[in-house]
């Protein structure tokens, strides 16, 4: 037996397996990389359920024929990790035809420079222009994304809350907000509810960033991206110091860092925290009865107040396109079916978010869609908005996005103070 | 046997497969990292030239020397612990639970082969402060005390997880080391007794200079293990506070893959690697010394 192993044998079988291996690895790329696509694949976030939904309705009605040609498939990510999983999918050419735009917008545009993510001016007849100028103030003149939302974001409060304990005007300014805190910690209701689990903790340095814009008016984080100023300078500490105080008094809650998004929008539908900073993407959560224990009506929008001496006003309104999806420019170019259905969720997206979902998305939708009145109210203050502001991160890298939304629950939690926070932001903005 | 040793061709068979796999897996992707540490960007934005700029960099980073000091922290606590720990419940199993033995054996084991995930997720439950009070709360509670929020202040943070990495591979020490003392004769101990050494005196003069060999064995892989810890922290508290409980392996992998900078990540995996290399040369002349004096 020993006899048959000579060595060209094995040398030969060796070759071989190699030859298996290296073929194995450098064909794993998924099938979106090739010109005819098995699949429509997604990749999607496990904190934003919408757009699946959304996709999943299109692909059994509206675009039931695209659906046949080529099936939608949805694979979920958590938001936190998403960047690096688009970075790694990205590195290997493994790109779905679909997914959910990277959290720090540099990335996005770091993608299309290097040619993998489409520019979707061409494919975006049926966008708004709102929405659309929104992108590009965002994408440094480039539609990269489509806006599957286009969000306001702001204060939410609960009103019976705030009427049973005496809040009978709503607060139209920093120090009114701040005293109705007081007022609701002192008759033991938790005043805010907001995430600060790791990267969650976006929820409280939105606050962080409003306040700056208020305080200092709407160019004041361009400043910073320009670096004519700094985080660590005496006004912007001072704005995180506002922030930190809050959490400091315990307004946030009994431990912000152990809240993730969807506890902290738990905790205010089901009545236990009066108010909630929040864009306009939790509408469906809103309108949905089994999730909002306290009722649809019950529900209140609040513009960032503004803040005494400040040069901001309420009505620059942080607006943004929430989470969007870009396309992968090599999945769409030269795939027929994949063209057949971005075009199909292009002409449909917005109406059946719309109907199914209350989602106001930056796509054009059929006037006959009937919407509860909430989120008609805030369909009605998107359309006066004037002037737009960005969110705290913004302008920021990866890794500032990342290490200030780390710490985002730490100064919510009051265990950093403003200048701690700053510093440590400012030591990653690169 | 010899004959076939002795043959070139025959060594080069046998050994050729595995070196040609050990070489395409293990060196060259180190090879090519020490490459990248000589260049800055990523495989999305392309990499430039940048010198010896990474390295510049390692000093004027404020996040390395507290990943550092983490690391270091957390090798020696937790491999002090496990292996105490698990020398401990040796001695258990050796000398006072003879009958019961492998009924705790298999109890104190079972962690080991629990997936670390599942671990941080139940310690989590465990230490949980809001919104719901975990079952450490609840007993804090109980005895009147106030519950603590473990997982916002780095030093509670860290608490957690040194008890959760002890607890979890106790159970694997104890057993390596359980092998170790039963090599010790029983009449070695016996004759100890007779003489009149008590069991204090017995540990002290007999079995702990014997068992000092696996003793060895084990601080090594434990301080190699810990070293290298990622899995069981980015589980539990995924390197926060902040960034409080984030060891090198976990800012090596937020700097390249999440941040994008593959040559500084590299430079951060070269200073880890040269951190295990001078610890393993530590532990050799120290081994070596204890084998000379024996």
């Amino acid at each position: 037996m020993a006899s048959h192993f000579k060595p060209k044998h094995l040398m030969a079988a060796a070759g071989a397996v190699a030859l298996v291996l290296s073929t194995a690895a450098c064909g794993g790329s998924s099938d979106s990389g090739s010109t005819t696509a098995k699949n429509f694949s997604f990749l999607a976030i496990n904190e934003n359920t919408t757009i699946a939904k959304t996709l999943t309705t299109l692909s059994q009605k509206e675009c039931a024929t695209q659906n046949t040609a080529q099936p939608l498939e949805i694979k979920n990510q958590a938001q936190a990790s998403l960047d690096q999983q688009l970075q790694l999918l990205a590195g290997q050419g493994a790109l779905p035809q679909l997914f959910t735009a990277a959290n720090a917008p540099s990335l996005t545009s770091q993608l299309a420079d290097n040619g993998t993510v489409l520019d979707a001016a061409a494919v975006s007849e049926s966008v708004l222009p709102a929405a659309s100028s929104t992108i590009k103030s965002l994408y440094d003149g480039k539609q990269l994304v489509l806006p599957t939302e286009l969000n306001i974001e702001g204060i939410w409060y609960n009103k019976k809350l705030l009427t049973d304990n005496g809040i009978t005007t709503v607060p139209s300014t920093w120090e009114d907000l701040v005293a109705a805190f007081a007022k609701l910690q002192g008759a033991g209701v938790q005043p805010i509810s907001q995430a600060g689990k790791g990267g969650d903790g976006w929820g409280v340095t939105r606050w962080v960033g409003n306040y700056i814009l208020r305080q200092q008016g709407p160019d004041a984080l361009k400043k910073v991206a320009d670096g004519s100023a700094k985080l660590t300078d005496p006004q912007y500490v001072a704005a995180a110091d506002a922030i930190a105080a809050l959490g400091k008094a315990g307004y946030f809650g009994k431990s912000p860092t152990s809240i993730d998004y969807a506890t902290a929008l738990n905790t205010f539908l089901t009545g236990k925290a009066a108010f909630i900073y929040m864009g306009s993407w939790a509408l469906s959560d809103f309108n949905d009865e089994t999730k909002n224990k306290i009722g649809v009506d019950n529900v209140g929008f609040l513009k960032f107040p503004t803040v005494a001496g400040g040069v901001g006003t309420a009505d620059q309104m942080p607006a943004n396109v929430g989470t969007a999806v870009a396309i992968s420019k090599k999945a769409y170019e030269g795939d027929a079916n994949t063209q057949a259905w971005v075009k199909c969720i292009v002409d449909n997206y917005g109406t059946v978010a719309l109907r199914d979902s209350s989602q106001i998305t930056g796509f054009t939708t059929d006037s006959a869609v009937e919407v509860p009145a909430l989120t008609k109210e805030i369909q009605t203050e998107i359309g006066n908005v004037q002037s737009s502001v960005l969110w705290f991160e913004g302008y920021f890298s990866a890794k500032a996005t990342t290490v200030s939304q780390s710490n985002g629950g730490l100064l919510g939690s009051g265990q950093l103070t403003g200048e701690k926070f700053m510093q440590t932001v400012t030591a990653n903005l690169g | 046997m010899h004959s076939v040793l002795g043959d070139r061709k025959s060594v080069a068979i046998l050994l050729g497969p595995a070196l040609l796999v050990y070489s395409l897996i293990m060196l060259v992707p180190m090879l090519w990292s020490l490459g990248y540490t000589f260049f800055t960007g990523s495989v999305i934005s392309g990499f430039t030239w940048a010198g010896t700029a990474n390295f510049s960099k390692l000093f004027d980073d404020p996040a390395l020397p507290d990943a550092l000091w983490f690391t270091v922290k957390y090798a020696v606590v937790i491999t002090v612990g496990q292996v105490l720990v698990g020398y401990l419940l040796a001695l258990l199993y050796v000398y006072f639970l003879r009958r019961a033995g492998s009924v705790i054996r298999t109890l104190v084991f079972f962690p080991v082969v629990l997936p670390t995930v599942a671990v941080a997720l139940l310690f989590q439950k465990f230490f949980e402060y809001a919104p719901q009070t975990g079952p450490v709360n609840a007993v804090i509670e109980a005895f009147g005390g106030t519950g603590v929020d473990w997982f916002s202040t780095p030093g509670h943070a860290f608490l957690v997880v040194a008890l959760m990495d002890i607890w979890r591979s106790m159970g694997f020490y104890a057993v390596l080391l359980y092998a170790g003392l039963l090599d010790i004769p029983d009449e070695m101990m016996e004759a100890a007794s007779m003489d009149g050494a008590g069991t204090w005196r017995q540990i002290r003069s007999i079995v702990l200079p014997l068992s000092l060999p696996v003793l060895v064995s084990s601080l090594v892989f434990s301080i190699n293990g810990t070293l290298k810890a990622f899995d069981s922290i980015y589980a539990l508290t995924g390197g926060g506070p902040g960034s409080a409980t984030t060891p090198l392996t976990l800012y090596m992998y937020q700097t390249s893959f999440a941040y994008g900078d593959y040559g500084y990540g590299s430079t951060i995996a070269l200073t880890l690697t040269m951190l295990c290399l001078l610890v393993t040369i530590f532990i050799f002349r120290g081994t070596r010394r204890d084998l000379a004096q024996g």
